[in-house]
């Protein structure tokens, strides 16, 4: 085999940039839902990491977190996405800058 | 081909040091099943007594522990969970704020439109959170906990989803802490590359001894952790999320978020630093230091600047954080101190590591801190609740609580502005006051550390948002009351029972924060033996 090896490290860097994506997305973009795709983009780096790690060191710990992860992950869309829906049906096409009442 | 043998053993499971969370995630389940099979809506009050008893029930439980046996680190789960005094002291002050919080939520539920058996159970599934977070050995526990307590407050907040307020506040309530478990995760991701396990123990034991280079993995790794902790328990600059949301929460809501869950999110603080990562305290002392001197300066001076009392407070609760930071980040000849091994029984080969930086006096301090500031939120936003449904906004959404419709509430209700003078002055760190002890340990295990420059801005702090309270007191006692207008006939919701005109539940909860504040406050030594002793399995 010749030319590039894969080896963790571009795992980890992959990762690192998906959360970063994810991150500034979340900061930069206004649409609710789009910014709780962007959440999870986040966590899916983070799974990311867990799983080059844990391939590095030969541990199946690494691989059980991204299992927790997961869960966690799925258990906090349902709520985000039952926020996002009481936010846009009390007002249809609200963004987060609308969300600005409370303030001082 | 060879079958592969796959051994499973499953670890050890200690049901006793799990009861006080199979109690609350118990009762949480069984309340949701019987409400949502019962053949018409429950009554209100069964899911208050539910709440009740089953949070006294879980802090009843802790306390017997405590008394049981000696306070050594007792874990489970292959280590994954220490019960220990410092887990046990912050589970019984989780059980009175549930009970506490159900009291007070009791008369204002129907005001909020929320459900009864619904906010019953979420509060007890994040008071679980909050006692996992309290006890949890390993990170993936700890971010577990974490997202319990979390993710119940976001639907606790929008439960009141009626009023475009609480809406606003649980979405950026949600999405900041989404952003910031997000950064824990990834902390943890790093903590567990550079050293090849999530078990604090295990951490601590790879760490302790260990001669490495400077760790970059593993720096940035404790920095995503400290920012992860630091959006939870609202120190600056990840605070900003915390004033909008504590205005928009209902009352009773807010005053849980700003007890228990960050008493939570600081007991995971101190237990990740201590335990964890004490070997590189010199890494992450002088970040804390930063953090307590921001929270200190902004949370007191944006704290005059309100002109609504629970904006306020979620300022003061913002400038009590950075005084726990001073107690945490109070750390005494980093590193230097001897690291002690407990083998522990049950744990056969397994070597518990218990890391120590020499500050058990600062982070017994914060404890105490912890303690005596949740009873004053508690009681004080229990205050703000009763006066809530007493105020008539003119639409849903104004400023229900400001400083103006605070006037002549002396005169209309004696005994209440009372209490809240008490809540507030403790806050202000008055002798004869919890609040005041409180800082008083504070500061001298910041001078003991030799922090003399953090603890002189402790003190300036002190009195500066010392003045935000008394505008309060002030306006509560001024002789002419602007807000006569606005005062809703007393007898409005009948069917409950009252006390002098104000709702018994809520009576009750604050009569508790106020006498567990001055009764700390005038014989304060007991509850600072319980955190020194509480501290020993952190910071022997």
């Amino acid at each position: 085999m010749s030319g590039l090896e894969v080896t963790t490290g571009w795992y980890l860097t992959l990762g690192a940039m998906l959360f970063l994506i994810g991150g500034t997305g979340l900061l930069v973009r206004r649409n609710p839902l789009i910014m709780l795709m962007c959440v999870e983009l986040m966590l899916n780096g983070v799974n990311l990491s867990f799983i080059a790690f844990a391939d590095r060191f030969g541990d199946v710990h690494g691989h059980t977190v991204v299992l927790f992860v997961l869960v966690v992950a799925a258990a906090e869309v349902v709520v985000g996405l039952g926020l996002v829906v009481a936010v846009l049906r009390a007002s249809p096409r609200a963004t987060a800058d609308d969300l600005s009442a409370l303030k001082g | 081909m060879g079958q592969v043998e796959i051994a499973f053993e499953a670890p050890a499971v200690d049901w006793w040091v799990l009861t006080p969370q199979i109690i609350l995630v118990g009762a949480a389940l069984g309340l949701l099943l019987v409400a949502s099979l019962a053949p018409r809506a429950l009554p209100g009050w069964v899911s208050t007594i539910t709440s009740i008893a089953t949070g006294a029930a879980a802090a009843i439980v802790a306390a017997v522990q405590w008394a049981a046996r000696d306070l050594a680190p007792r874990p489970t789960l292959n280590g994954a969970f220490v019960s220990d005094g410092f887990s046990l002291l912050l589970t019984v002050l989780v059980g009175a704020g549930v009970v506490m919080t159900a009291l007070v939520a009791h008369s204002a539920l129907d005001r909020y439109d929320m459900a009864p058996p619904e906010f019953a159970a979420l509060l007890l599934a994040s008071a679980a959170g909050a006692v996992v977070m309290a006890g949890a050995n390993d990170l993936i526990v700890l971010f577990l906990g974490l997202e319990s307590l979390s993710i119940a407050l976001y639907v606790l907040i929008a439960l009141a989803g009626r009023r475009a307020s609480a809406r606003e506040s649980a979405m950026k309530y949600f999405v900041l802490g989404a952003f910031s478990s997000a950064f824990f995760l990834y902390g943890i991701a790093l903590v567990y590359g550079s050293t090849g396990s999530t078990n604090l123990s295990g951490i601590g034991g790879f760490l302790f001894g260990s001669i490495r280079e400077t760790d970059y993995l593993l720096l940035v790794g404790i920095a995503l952790l400290l920012v992860g902790l630091g959006f939870k328990v609202a120190a600056v600059p990840f605070h900003f999320w915390a004033p909008d949301v504590y205005e928009g929460a209902p009352s009773p809501v807010t005053g849980y978020l700003a007890s228990i869950a960050k008493a939570a999110g600081f007991a995971a603080l101190a237990r990740v630093l201590y335990v964890a990562v004490a070997e590189q305290s010199t890494a992450w002392a002088p970040i804390l230091v930063g953090l307590a001197f921001a929270t200190l300066g902004v949370g007191a001076v944006m704290a005059i600047c309100q002109n609504d009392v629970k904006r306020m407070l979620a300022y003061s609760s913002i400038s009590h954080a950075g005084f726990v930071l001073v107690g945490l980040s109070a750390v005494v000849g980093s590193g230097e101190s001897a690291q002690w091994l407990v083998r522990v029984a049950g744990e056969a080969s397994r070597v518990v590591t218990y890391g120590s930086a020499g500050g058990g006096d600062a982070v017994s301090a914060a404890v105490f801190y912890l303690v005596a500031y949740s009873f004053m939120a508690l009681g004080s936003f229990a205050v703000l609740s009763v006066v809530g449904a007493e105020l008539r906004s003119p639409e849903p959404d104004a400023s229900t609580h400001a400083f103006s419709r605070y006037g002549g509430l002396a005169r209309r209700r004696p005994v209440l502005a009372l209490a809240f003078t008490v809540l507030l002055l403790a806050q202000a760190g008055i002798p004869f006051t919890s609040g005041f002890w409180a800082k008083v340990e504070v500061i001298r295990a910041s001078i003991g550390a030799e922090g003399y420059v953090l603890a002189a801005v402790a003190m300036v702090t002190a009195v500066v948002s010392a003045f935000a309270y008394l505008r309060v007191v002030l306006a509560m006692y001024a002789p002419e009351g602007s807000a006569d207008g606005d005062l809703r006939a007393p007898a409005a919701r009948a069917g409950r029972p009252r006390w002098g005109g104000l709702p018994l539940t809520s009576v009750f909860a604050i009569s508790l924060a106020v006498a567990v504040t001055a009764v700390v406050g005038v014989f304060p030594q007991t509850l600072l033996e319980w955190s020194r002793e509480a501290v020993l399995s952190i910071v022997p």
